[in-house]
């Protein structure tokens, strides 16, 4: 249980994948609008992303490490489709405002890098709620922008006129370099947030289950549990490396040592 | 001896002149075309002029010391931002487009990058160009008392005829500070014989503006339509006071003549083929973004870097 609520306040505050990791971003600048585009396609990645990871989660021992990532987008690539193919028939609204952004969740770096990062690795309920957590931080980051953008540039706020009649949009916030204003004053609050917060003594950027599964923001660049590539590959290079030279200092100082008189005791090290 | 011989490290000579001096320069010579804005449109233009320069000086006081550092209202570059930003605004604008302006401009384009010399674009254009989208409405109206109407350059567009002498004088409708073009140019002068400025931007800007009408702008050789095309609208403000912009231009000498011409081509063609009537404020910052680029080709070597070794 713990660990459930732990997974779902990293994913909504500690690692906010739009304010925090800086994930995402096609969809982020894009589609934020307005508020209900912003929460829609929040919502549709967060059901994506808590199914794909489940399934991935579930079939973590039967993928093979060489193929995963192939394998990933088949399961988010099926989920998609589905998810697109419900809003075409229940919501054609949304579907409509969304147009081209929902089949690109296949390509969402969120929603591969959770499966690469947390579900590949954990086992399935914890996975669900990373993705649930992931995806609902992505909802309430979209949600924020497209409020913002849609109070300021058309006076609205889910539709509702709200702000008085003498007010005269400022347009430049629902075009594109609108997206950027937003986004960059709401990534530097949570920064300051972030660095008063260490300047306080709190541990903000640290997870507490420990270190494997934070390698994104990890700060320990030489951590030997990396999961960013082919582990397994990588270990083996590393330990054929380390056999290698051990042998060959062996052999050096057995050579050095008895020249001649000792060959077998060489080739047994050898072997 | 100790008066014949001084030991001291590089540079020997020194120049009294500061950032502050520059930028009083500037106002100095923005002042010609800035009463000749009051006196064609009236004191509304005066009012403008006024909340904008407050407006960009209290931003940015806030702003320092919001953040806790040292005020940087004196070394004037608020001043000029506020006053060419000014100069940029049709007269019938209310008092919070400046406002607005002003807050945009500062904080957003100059200090949150860094304060004066981080800017990576003119502020007083960066802002222009924001007011020019949010407010396309407010930004493009021309009228008011004095004159209704289009612009001379949106009278051209569409196939009219003006008024070339009164273009050069300044009794046209514009933004404040456009429509002058004698005014400007004796500010200019000032700034050039102080040696604040040189020719080397604007002149190929100019030139190069110039060519691009005789070859594409579908009137040849035709005198009036190119001197209608100079006087008219913000090329002269902003060749040679935006596109001078010691922060935003290239550093390198053939980067500036390169950056006149980009200024010259990118001009011509949002004139002659955009959707507006006019384009200078939009490829002075295009030319802005474009600055470090070109200052990288054209890097000069030092000596014994280049050419073939023997």
């Amino acid at each position: 249980m713990n660990k459930i609520v732990e997974r779902l306040h990293n994913g909504i505050i500690k690692e906010n994948p739009t304010l925090v990791l800086m994930l995402g971003m096609c969809p982020t600048l894009a589609v934020t609008t307005s508020a209900i585009n912003g929460l829609g396609m929040g919502l549709t990645t967060a059901v994506v992303l808590t199914l794909s990871n489940g399934i991935i989660s579930l079939l973590r021992k039967i993928i093979p490490n060489r193929v995963r990532i192939p394998a990933f987008i088949v399961v988010i690539a099926s989920f998609v489709t589905i998810v697109e193919l419900l809003l075409e028939g229940f919501i054609p609204s949304l579907y409509n405002a969304l147009g081209l952004y929902i089949p690109l969740i296949v390509v969402n770096c969120i929603i591969l890098g959770r499966a690469e990062a947390y579900a590949y690795q954990n086992p399935v309920l914890p996975s669900l709620f990373d993705g649930l957590g992931m995806g609902l931080g992505f909802t309430v980051a979209l949600t924020i922008i497209g409020l913002i953008r849609e109070i300021l540039g058309a006076g609205q706020a889910f539709g509702f006129h709200i702000m008085p009649d003498s007010y005269i949009p400022v347009s430049i916030f629902v075009l594109a370099p609108g997206a950027f204003f937003v986004l960059a004053i709401l990534t530097a609050i949570q920064n300051k947030v972030k660095i008063e917060g260490e300047k306080r003594g709190k541990d903000m950027s640290r997870i507490g289950s420990g270190c494997s599964e934070d390698c994104m923001n990890c700060k320990e660049s030489g951590c030997s549990s990396r999961k960013f590539y082919d582990n397994e590959a990588v270990e083996e290079k590393a330990e054929e490396k380390k056999k290698s030279k051990a042998e060959s200092k062996k052999k050096e100082e057995t050579e050095d040592v008895n020249e001649d008189k000792d060959e077998e005791k060489e080739v047994d090290a050898d072997e | 001896m100790s008066d014949l011989m001084k030991v001291s490290s590089n540079p020997h000579i020194r120049s009294k002149a500061g950032t502050s001096g520059i930028m009083l320069c500037v106002v100095l010579a923005l002042l010609p075309a800035a009463a000749f804005g009051v006196y064609n449109f009236g004191v509304n233009a005066l009012l403008l002029i006024l909340v904008t320069v407050a407006s960009c000086a209290f931003f940015e006081c806030l702003f320092c010391m919001i953040c806790r550092k040292k005020i940087t209202l004196t070394d004037g570059s608020a001043l000029v931002t506020g006053l060419l930003l000014a100069l940029n605004l049709p007269v019938g604008a209310p008092w919070w487009i400046g406002l607005i302006g002003g807050a945009f401009a500062i904080i957003v384009v100059k200090m949150l990058f860094g304060g004066l010399g981080q800017n990576f674009m003119n502020p007083a254009l960066g802002a222009r160009c924001f007011l020019m989208i949010s407010f396309t409405s407010i930004m493009t109206n021309f009228e008011c008392d004095a004159y209704s109407g289009a612009t001379p350059l949106a009278t051209l567009k569409a196939g009219g005829l003006v008024n070339v002498r009164d273009m050069v004088i300044g009794h046209t409708a514009g933004t404040i500070g456009e429509t002058s073009m004698v005014a400007i140019v004796l500010g200019a002068c000032l700034l050039i014989l102080l040696g604040i400025i040189d020719l080397r931007i604007p002149g190929s800007y100019i030139v190069s503006f110039v060519v691009f009408l005789i070859l594409f702008g579908g009137h040849g050789l035709d005198f009036n339509f190119i001197a209608a095309h100079l006087a008219g609208g913000g090329l002269m403000l902003g060749a040679f006071f935006m596109a001078t912009d010691y922060v935003t231009r290239p550093i390198t000498i053939k980067g500036q003549y390169l950056f006149g011409i980009l200024l010259g081509l990118l001009t011509g063609i949002f004139r002659i083929y955009g959707g507006s009537a006019e384009g200078v404020s939009y490829a002075i910052i295009l030319g802005n973004l474009l600055t470090p680029l070109i200052e990288k080709i054209t890097l000069p070597k030092g000596f014994g870097k280049g050419g073939e070794r023997l």
